[in-house]
């Protein structure tokens, strides 16, 4: 999986770059576009910015959801059932980029095979976007994918999981640009009571293949866990405890559970 | 294993957009039945089964009677009603329960629509000695809730799943995050011709035996190969089963009939072939109901069992290559075949098989008197007798009915 240096760095990659410098991990936050509207789901994620994250990962709503537990899953099939639809995201990417920071698309294959490839990559791109995160799509399946990653100069995040072999960790993180997406734990999207250690063996086991950032995702809820995970990853993703907050107080409430987390990655800073 | 681009793939169509945590296990079940599939031990164990257990070879059955309604052809039914728990389900089920104990793995799981491939996952697994947990959309264990209650007997345990349209395409979603969680121990028995690879070919090769023994049954009984072999198709794998060993046959039709629902016009259906558009859904690239978006759009239809929105990707295919030809029967249509070979010739369809079989009633008066079709009857029709009886207004007291 060669490929031609992108042009620029993505600005994504150019905030994970200066983290690294910080000597501390990014904060990384993940909500879907259109919960519990568009225009809400938008200040939400300007919370996020206002509360110290480092970039924003904007979720696209799907029908089949089949990595996310039930608290994401309720969430984006409100956003569905209101009406929500794939141009949103767009609108939501322009707006995390005129906030000054950038956001990368956490979405479902289908999605952006529908709208074509290409189309959807020139669309990000225009929106001010970083990347894609792909939790469905591997390498192997790429190709196309890849072509216009390097076509419109956007990173492409695919995951590993404590289950990669030594082989497929090789194979994941050479596909990747930007950074590498390491899931904690053999499962699904959700808040849990600690986050494992299986997750500090992947993070350590991929720096063997790559020099990639690699970021964590999958359970991180507190600035405890927060802390712990920053301790050993590169980038700390949260994902399901914010789409609790803003759908219990709002986005004020994702402003103070983001100040919460900020503070602690910045306590597990290497 | 080296990944490869193009693994698993029938022209443009299969692969595996599955998350990378699925990847190691998928790539030990492609090893564990390659070797498996060429291994006297496996072979001979499931040759056994299916003789001493399924009841196989299933018989061939020529309806005249109800070829009188197919304008005069011969008409030829594969019964794989007959096998034990009803359906054609039980030749992949029995196979990669055996793949499971390979594996060194302990306990199964599986999604059901209308509860056949539940049903014969619990059976395999009582068998064998398997934990079991079935997926099934709470609205699916409401309309079948005789085989929730045929599985708990059976000793698994059934989950309701409430989430989405807490249909099939759900129960799938819902076992798919199962397997993630828990594959160190745990199998995904997928029952149909679809999701990543090696599901598909592998599904395809358990239920290739119905093509096998109906090709020599037709040839004995009738002295030549049929004009046309028509199935139904949800996912596809009674269909995928018997038409493959006749891909080669150039001068037999493949015909797969798909759920028309309320009519294709109408957009409650599940004929993905007339309705729907290339795309990606439960891990494999094939045929899907969508919308402009990308979203996955509700199938509706009178079989639980071929109310899906998406399709084997083999089917694709063949679609796009010409070797098949799909067409879509209605609700009515079915349910009228159905009435139908029950008058006729006291045999009772799945509601499922009642397509193949409306199908072939459209067939039969296109090619006329001297044409010979063999219909896959995939299952039988006991566990539709509820709906059947309510479409045709038998029941006397509505809440009479278990």
């Amino acid at each position: 999986m060669t490929s031609a240096p992108a042009p620029d760095q993505t600005l994504g990659s150019q905030i994970l770059a200066r983290c690294r410098q910080d000597g501390r991990a990014a904060l990384i936050g993940y909500l879907p576009v259109g919960y519990p509207s568009v225009r809400e789901s938008i200040a939400a994620m300007e919370a996020l910015i206002e509360g110290g994250i480092d970039i924003v990962e904007v979720g696209v709503p799907y029908s089949d959801p089949l990595m996310d537990g039930p608290l994401i899953q309720r969430a984006t099939e409100l956003a569905l059932d209101q009406g929500c639809q794939v141009d949103d995201v767009f609108t939501a990417m322009r707006a995390v980029a005129d906030s000054g920071s950038t956001a990368y698309v956490m979405t479902y294959w289908n999605l952006v095979l529908r709208r074509g490839v290409d189309r959807f990559a020139a669309d990000l791109a225009t929106a001010g976007g970083s990347g894609l995160i792909t939790p469905d799509l591997i390498p192997d399946e790429a190709a196309e994918w890849i072509t216009a990653s390097d076509r419109h100069g956007l990173d492409r995040v695919f995951l590993v999981a404590p289950s990669s072999t030594r082989e497929r960790l090789a194979v994941a993180t050479a596909a990747c640009r930007g950074f590498v997406y390491a899931a904690s734990t053999m499962g699904v999207t959700g808040t849990r009571d600690s986050v494992g250690s299986a997750a500090a063996q992947v993070v350590e086991r991929a720096r063997e293949v790559t020099d990639l950032p690699l970021c964590v995702g999958l359970g991180v809820s507190t600035r405890a866990q927060a802390a712990e995970v920053a301790g050993y990853a590169d980038g700390v993703i949260v994902g399901s405890a914010l789409v609790r907050a803003l759908g219990e107080g709002g986005p004020a409430a994702v402003r103070t559970l983001t100040r919460e987390l900020a503070a602690g990655v910045r306590e597990g800073s290497r | 294993m080296t990944a490869q681009p193009g693994i698993g793939r029938f022209g443009d169509f299969g692969g595996r957009y599955v998350p990378e945590a699925l990847i190691p296990a998928l790539e030990q079940l492609d090893e564990v039945r390659r070797k498996a599939l060429v291994d006297p031990e496996f072979v001979g164990e499931l040759d056994r089964l299916h003789r001493t257990y399924t009841g196989r070879p299933s018989i061939i059955t020529e309806v005249p009677r109800f070829a009188e309604h197919c304008g005069g052809a011969r008409v030829i039914l594969k019964r794989e009603d007959l096998n034990h728990t009803g359906s054609h389900k039980i030749n992949n089920v029995l196979g990669q329960a055996l793949l499971t104990k390979r594996m060194g793995k302990s306990r199964v799981i599986a999604e059901t629509g209308a509860g056949q491939h539940g049903v014969a996952t619990a059976t395999a697994a009582a068998l064998l000695g398997l934990e079991c947990v079935v997926y099934m959309g709470k609205v699916d264990t409401e309309r079948q809730a005789l085989n929730v209650a045929r599985m708990r007997l059976l000793g698994a345990e059934v989950v309701a799943v409430t989430n989405g349209s807490q249909t099939l395409k759900d129960a799938v979603n819902e076992a798919l995050r199962d397997w993630v969680a828990n594959v160190e121990d745990t199998h995904y028995v997928l029952g149909t011709v679809t999701g990543p690879h090696p599901f598909p070919e592998m599904v395809r090769d358990f239920h290739r035996i119905i093509g096998v023994e109906a090709r020599a049954q037709v040839l004995d009984l009738v002295g030549r190969l049929p004009d046309a072999v028509i199935a139904c198709v949800g996912g596809g794998s009674n269909a995928m089963g018997i038409f493959h060993r006749f891909l080669d046959d150039t001068s037999v039709r493949l015909v797969g009939v798909e759920a028309g629902g309320d009519g294709v016009e109408s957009g409650r259906h599940a004929a993905r072939f007339s309705g729907g558009s290339r795309g990606v859904l439960h891990g494999a690239a094939t045929y899907v109901l969508q919308n402009d978006d990308g979203q996955t759009i509700e199938s509706h239809s009178v079989s639980a069992g071929l109310d899906y929105p998406s399709v084997g990707p083999e089917h694709a295919h063949l679609f796009e290559s010409g070797r098949a030809e799909y067409r879509s029967a209605t609700d009515d249509e079915a349910m009228e075949a159905f009435r139908l070979l029950s008058r006729t010739e006291g045999i009772l369809p799945a509601i499922e098989s009642a397509h193949a079989l409306a199908g072939a009633m459209v067939l039969g008066r296109e090619l006329g008197p001297d044409a010979v079709l063999l219909v896959s009857l995939s299952g039988r029709g006991d566990k539709d007798v509820h709906t059947a009886a309510r479409w045709f207004g038998l029941l006397d007291d509505e809440d009479g009915m278990p």
